[in-house]
């Protein structure tokens, strides 16, 4: 066992990738010279040099589709852009294209492409900078989405990214690089479609995914200390969405909150909310609860930021209101 | 004016038949479109079959492809079978993508057709992403870009212009420039006019342009495109001058230009043109010409009688390459 952050687990996951295949090559705004925004990619300019480090211009619909293209002759791009916010500019190129060119042609092209991206809110970046889309790409058939918590499962899922030929975006929460986690030596992979639980307990189901996994976590912490045992869901990934797994918890305690940062009105957490009901209506003692973004564009000012996005407390009250615990 | 004609006999032969196959194609499937056996958009090539052939005509097989919407006049030029493709159109299991991708979602990898695009400039990252890809894996090929007159004003085809210059790729833009981008003329959406492989100069790409309608021009500015581009000098542009003499798709009126203009266009008739050529150079006989109509009406009639006669696809292949 190692002990490491995720931004290092991260860019373990990719170092071995660009050591072990050479087709493996980056692309992205900064990811060269700047060492990368969120300083994943620092150091691999001088290691790799810049025909597979390549910085781009601002330029994500033409990057991210020349990413596709390339991944079309048998390259294995990863991409990185640089916030989900600016993958909104490159939506064209992965929904129009990335995640349709296998089936349209019936199979006889395929995009393996890893798109890497961050995610999320909290640094003050105002309503521009601060948004959370993984959930929108998550409803579009032939992507896959993961949305990582711990450096054990950042490493666990690039490495089934990097065998997947399937177009990928995988969503770095900008607020978790600095999470530490052990991370064992040996070779694992972290599959896609497999949630984990992340802390066993009775009384009501708490289902998360990247920083607000942490925030379940605290939450469940804020109820033992009331004599409550909760149980905690990381999914993992998005899409596909290990819906058994969370039924399974659903079963045992009978209640469930779907955590998640993005606007509550729309958002993932009412498919996951969805899905419980479809398939564990019958141990339900009360309706799913949902805790998420609240529905206003990010605001600059640190108070009024805190209080648009999930926290423990919120999670613990919704709790309460909810099931009467 | 006497052109010089660098082709031998065979190539005549080839060229005529692959625009008229192309021209009896879409013919065909207008015919079809209104029997009620095509459905969705039909975009039809009719009038631009001079760009298709003469481009492609030079390019190798280990090049590649790629192209927009109204793309049944490339995969034709490239060899795509006709019977494929028109089951495409009808829906069919046996079309190229099992009728799953439709007139504007042709495909065949293994010719390195890399496909119709139905959105509007967005083939372009992706031939630029072709091109990379071909330089990273050194192989010697270039990949060619077709794109209409509608995406100049997107930001993809900047943001391709850009790529593919800035990083020196094998890619010929080819911009098949029929005036029109669905019922807008180009001078009432490109504001520096309708020459426009002029913005190709702004990102250091040599640029020309040429008349659409004449194979034979098409094939030297391709020629010398082609040339330069696989020798790794980077991208070059080429703008066919060309028209479409249908309607957008089959859903349009085609009331926003007047017939004489098309008339006008249909005097510089490709097909005829190249035929008229050919007869005078002594490149070919009138017997041949009609042996050559003869076999394209049959082999359409072949594709046509196929694809009526292939079944749907089945409901259980729904899901089938949603994921790789």
């Amino acid at each position: 066992m190692s002990e490491m952050i995720m931004r290092e687990a991260i860019a373990r996951g990719l170092r071995e990738a660009l050591d072990g295949d050479e087709d493996v090559f980056m692309m992205g705004e900064d990811i060269g010279a700047y060492d990368g925004a969120y300083a994943v990619t620092r150091g691999f300019l001088e290691r790799y040099g810049p025909e597979r480090i390549r910085d781009t211009p601002i330029s994500e619909s033409g990057f991210v589709g020349a990413a596709i293209g390339a991944s079309l002759v048998g390259m294995r791009p990863v991409v990185e852009i640089m916030t989900i916010n600016f993958s909104l500019l490159a939506m064209d190129q992965i929904i129009n294209h990335a995640a349709k060119l296998h089936y349209m042609s019936n199979g006889q092209i395929k995009v393996p492409m890893l798109v890497r991206t961050v995610t999320g809110g909290g640094a003050q970046l105002a309503a521009t900078h601060s948004q959370s889309f993984e959930g929108w790409y998550a409803s579009v058939p032939g992507l896959k989405v993961a949305v990582p918590s711990t450096p054990y499962d950042a490493l666990g899922l690039i490495r089934s990214s990097l065998k997947d030929d399937n177009p990928i975006i995988y969503a770095e929460h900008a607020l978790i690089y600095g999470v530490r986690g052990e991370v064992p030596d040996d070779y694992y992979e972290v599959p896609f479609g497999k949630a984990k639980v992340a802390r066993e307990g009775s009384d009501v189901t708490i289902i998360g995914y990247s920083r607000m996994a942490h925030v379940a976590m605290e939450a469940a912490d804020k109820l033992a200390e009331r004599g409550r045992q909760a149980e905690v869901i990381d999914l993992r990934t998005l899409r596909p969405l290990d819906i058994e797994t969370i039924a399974e918890s659903v079963r045992k305690t009978n209640r469930a909150v779907v955590v998640e940062e993005a606007w509550q009105t729309g958002g993932f957490a009412g498919e996951v909310a969805s899905a419980i009901h479809e398939e564990a209506f019958d141990y339900l003692d009360g309706p799913v609860a949902r805790v998420g973004g609240l529905d206003v564009p990010a605001p600059y000012s640190g108070q009024l930021e805190a209080a648009t996005i999930p926290d423990a407390d919120r999670v613990v009250s919704e709790i309460s209101r909810t099931f009467g615990i | 004016m006497k052109v010089a004609i660098n082709i031998d006999k065979a190539q005549v032969a080839d060229f005529y038949r692959k625009m008229l196959l192309i021209r009896r194609f879409e013919e065909a499937s207008g015919r079809l479109y209104m029997q009620g056996l095509i459905r969705g958009f039909l975009h039809l090539y009719i009038g631009e079959e001079a760009v298709a052939v003469g481009a492609i005509s030079l390019l190798q097989p280990q090049d590649y492809i790629i192209t927009h919407y109204r793309d049944h006049g490339h995969a034709l030029a490239r060899g795509m079978d006709p019977k494929a493709c028109m089951a495409e159109l009808c829906g069919r299991a046996t079309g190229s993508s099992g009728g799953k991708g439709g007139s504007m979602h042709l495909f065949d990898a293994d010719k390195h057709f890399m496909g119709g695009h139905a959105i509007v400039g967005g083939q372009m990252p992706i031939g630029v992403g072709i091109g990379l890809g071909i330089k990273m894996k050194r192989q010697n090929g270039v990949v060619m870009v077709f794109f209409g007159d509608g995406a100049v004003n997107e930001g993809e085809f900047h943001e391709s212009l850009n790529l593919a210059s800035l990083w020196k790729l094998p890619v010929v833009f080819m911009l098949e420039n029929n005036l029109y981008g669905m019922g807008s003329h180009v001078d009432m959406t490109h504001a520096a006019g309708r020459d426009i492989y002029n913005s190709a100069e702004y990102y250091k790409i040599p640029a020309t342009q040429v008349d659409g309608m004449d194979l034979i021009a098409v094939r030297e500015a391709t020629s010398y495109a082609i040339d330069r581009v696989r020798a790794g000098a980077g991208p070059v542009f080429l703008e066919a001058m060309t028209y479409r003499y249908r309607g957008h798709s089959m859903a349009d009126p085609v009331n926003y230009r007047e017939m004489d203009e098309v008339e006008e266009w249909r005097i510089n008739d490709p097909i005829d043109r190249f035929k008229a050529l050919a007869l005078g150079e002594g490149l070919i006989t009138t017997g041949e010409l009609e042996e050559i109509d003869r076999q394209v009406a049959s082999e359409i009639d072949e594709a046509v009688k196929f694809a009526r006669e292939s079944p749907f696809p089945e409901l259980e292949e729904l899901y089938d390459n949603v994921y790789a």
